[in-house]
């Protein structure tokens, strides 16, 4: 086997790489470069202008997290809009819930949903149920256009140098909080705080946050390929606190299965490092 | 026609930085290596071509060679009989092309609503202004193009006026009937001199409001820098064929400086390349973005973002639509106000907020993300920050009682008053906002209640009163022993 490495870096002076068997599908969209590779560790990859999106062995870990933590604050969500996340993963995750009836897919790349389902097919899964509706469009547009329809939404993006910019905008935030209902919940990926750089974006895009919704928290988990592997995740709301508010006992009742995400790791999460906290209280 | 695709300019500067030229003479940072700090800041590319004039590289005050015809393919490119290269921004443009029409003593008719640079140009040379009242708009609150009764009225009372001034487009992308008003004055024998520092894209775009020279203006002030892509500070000056390009070259080296920067001359041979091969591409696409965020906006509510539907037939002669004018008066929130929540609250800054109305530049550098930051942005004050707008001022035009040329008055003895104090006096300075920095008042105007009001609530607002000696506008210099 030739010895070809996936790198990419985690900071200007550190590279993570991973052993590649091989690239299974490269193209240029309108949006960005779409690549595909097969590992031995990882097995297969997505990487969206070179930068890690998702890989099979741990994916599960980032869609568990970005999806049921909100479930179990809010029980009753019935219409859930999720923006980026081309991949299929949250939708995986959405459809597990018997009761919510709408799951609007916003992806502004059509060719990243089409080589999913072509080359990941264990993510793209998600699409295949018919309450999932998938949107070809702009999300920052999308979202303007709506008011007081969702109760969740759920934005997985890319970072905030690419076409996911605008997603960690204030702009975007206000949208979004035009756009959910009364007991409406926004949770967001928001980068790593280890490294300088990603902990300038996760401090602005929770500044923005806090300015816009009346409770925004952050809450944690492990990804081992997301750099530094330590990841966080927004949580705001209208008004539902994700610790008092917690329904564990009903969540627990539905009986969905997880390989990450419990009832106990939920309070976990939201108990943040002390650095973490510094970088919040002085961002 | 001559090759477009060249640019005399930039591969003369090519060649002298391969030919590794061995400086020793200014500028003293010698190709940046001298000023490491600086040469880190802005780059080693562009300090190594930040060099003094040398005979390969021509000279800006008497060009011969590699400037005259980088000069003479912007002329052909713009449909000019010659084209200057400026390196003092279009406010260099706009006095040479004025102090090349006229003399002291001499009439100018022009409308009220130019830029400082126009008057500024009448302090220098004597001339006196006959100001045609430009239309205002009612609702909007703005200044419109210069309507052809009312040149041809003015014309009639002053046959003697050696030049007619038309700014066109405005800020707001209004345009006159340039046509029209070039014929009426040419038949007085009367130049014709466009203020075009909005309208470097008519020259190059498809479907664009008719260019000064293409309408038979004798001079035109072109902003290169603003839609053409050149850098800050660099304009071109374009003549007819009556000018004399001779005579107009030493008025402009009556005040350009002896040593123009490379930086900004190659800026303006690239600019035109690219300009004349990809104009129409380029802008097509700024109108197709300026139309998808007025269609937006608009549906948004309350917000008006104007566009052809204004089109009158005379003071509103044509609109350009690369240009995103926004009123915000419906939202109770003046202009200026919706300028500063872009980009205080959203990080977004735009060209300028008026009383009444904001204007975004939209450019070939845009992105559509950015397009639609934009738009939600606007989205979202309208959500946050709509409010009942009893308290906004009707901006209109206030029409200007000159007393005597803004040269004498600037020029005479003056004293200091406080601002209340000042109605009835003769101002010796300007006033103005900034942007888009037209005059309150002028040098030789009466000041009025009227007037001071505006000033007054122009600052409130949070526009900034730039112009009189004190800085913060609470008195003006007037008329001394009126």
């Amino acid at each position: 086997m030739d010895d070809l490495w996936y790198s990419e870096y985690h900071a200007p002076t550190v590279r993570f790489s991973i052993k590649v068997k091989s690239q299974l599908y490269h193209e240029k969209s309108d949006y960005q470069d779409i690549s595909v590779f097969d590992s031995v560790e990882f097995g297969r990859f997505l990487t969206l202008d070179g930068i890690m999106m998702l890989t099979e062995r741990d994916e599960f870990i980032y869609h568990e997290m970005i999806t049921h933590p909100a479930m179990a604050v809010n029980p009753e969500i019935k219409n859930v809009l999720v923006i980026g996340a081309g991949d299929g993963g949250v939708a995986r995750e959405l459809i597990k819930y018997k009761h919510i009836q709408q799951i609007d897919v916003v992806e502004i790349d059509e060719r990243v949903v089409t080589v999913c389902k072509e080359y990941l097919p264990k993510t793209a899964c998600g699409f295949d149920d018919p309450r999932v509706q998938l949107h070809f469009q702009d999300g920052l547009k999308f979202v303007r256009r709506r008011e007081n329809i969702y109760d969740l939404i759920i934005v997985d993006s890319t970072d905030p140098f690419g076409p996911g910019e605008v997603l960690f905008t204030k702009e975007f935030y206000g949208s979004c909080f035009n756009a959910l209902t009364e007991n409406g919940i926004l949770v967001n990926q928001h980068e790593s705080s280890f490294y300088k750089s990603d902990a300038k974006e996760m401090q602005a895009a929770h500044r923005y946050n806090m300015q816009v919704f009346p409770v925004s928290r952050l809450y944690q988990a492990h990804i081992p390929t997301y750099p530094s592997g330590h990841w966080l995740f927004g949580f705001a709301s209208k008004g539902l606190d994700p610790i008092n508010d917690f329904k564990a006992d009903d969540w627990n009742a539905l009986g969905i299965a997880t390989r990450y995400y419990n009832t106990p790791l939920h309070l976990g999460a939201f108990a943040l490092p002390n650095y973490i906290k510094e970088l919040l209280a002085n961002g | 026609m001559s090759d477009q695709s060249r640019a005399p300019l930039m591969e003369a500067l090519e060649h002298m930085r391969n030919n590794r030229l061995v400086p020793f003479d200014v500028p003293g940072h010698k190709h940046g290596k001298g000023n490491p700090e600086l040469t880190e800041f802005l780059g080693e590319q562009c300090l190594s071509v930040d060099v003094n004039s040398m005979k390969p590289l021509d000279n800006l005050c008497h060009p011969t060679s590699v400037i005259r015809e980088a000069e003479q393919l912007a002329a052909e490119a713009f449909g000019a009989a010659n084209a200057f290269f400026m390196v003092g921004g279009t406010t260099s443009s706009v006095q040479a092309m004025i102090l090349s029409a006229v003399k002291g003593g001499d009439e100018i008719i022009l409308p009220r609503n130019v830029h400082q640079s126009v008057i500024n140009a009448l302090v220098l040379c004597g001339a006196v202004p006959i100001y045609i009242n430009p239309q205002t708009h009612k609702q909007l609150g703005i200044s419109l193009g210069m309507s052809v009764q009312d040149v041809l009225h003015t014309v009639e009372e002053h046959p003697h006026a050696k030049a007619v001034l038309v700014n066109n487009p405005t800020y707001y992308g209004i345009c006159s009937d340039l046509r029209q008003i070039t014929k009426i004055a040419h038949e007085k024998n009367m130049l014709v001199l466009v203020d075009e520092a909005h309208g470097t894209h008519f020259y190059f775009g498809k479907d664009m409001p008719v260019s000064a020279m293409a309408a038979g203006a004798d001079m035109a002030a072109v902003s290169m820098h603003k839609s053409g892509g050149s850098l800050t500070q660099s304009s071109i000056l374009l003549c007819g064929p009556k000018m004399n390009p001779h005579y107009v070259r030493k008025i402009i080296n009556l005040t350009q400086t002896t040593s123009g920067s490379y930086l900004l001359l190659s800026s303006l041979d690239i600019s035109r390349r690219n300009l004349a091969l990809q104009g129409v591409e380029i802008f097509e696409k700024v109108k197709n973005y300026a139309d998808y965020a007025r269609e937006e906006i608009n549906a948004i509510g309350d917000y008006y973002a104007y566009s052809k539907e204004l089109i009158n037939g005379d003071s509103i002669f044509d609109f350009d639509t690369t240009k995103l004018s926004v009123n915000t008066l419906r939202l109770g929130l003046a202009g200026i106000e919706v300028y500063d929540l872009l980009r205080d609250e959203y990080g977004i800054q735009i060209e300028f907020g008026d009383l009444g109305n904001v204007l975004a530049y939209i450019s070939v550098g845009d992105k559509h993300k950015n397009i639609e930051r934009l738009i939600s942005a606007f989205s979202e004050i309208h959500r946050v920050y709509k409010r009942s707008n009893k308290d906004l001022l009707d901006s209109e035009y206030i029409n200007p009682i000159v007393v005597m040329s803004p040269q004498k008055a600037f020029y005479s003895d003056k004293i200091s008053l406080p601002i209340e104090e000042c109605a009835g006096r003769v101002c010796t300075e300007f006033v103005m906002c900034y942007p888009p920095g037209i005059p309150i008042l002028a040098p030789g105007e009466r000041i009025t209640d009227e007037i001071i009001r505006y000033i007054r609530y122009s600052g409130e607002k949070g526009c900034l009163v730039t112009g009189p000696e004190s800085m913060n506008a609470s008195r003006l210099n007037v008329l001394k022993g009126e």
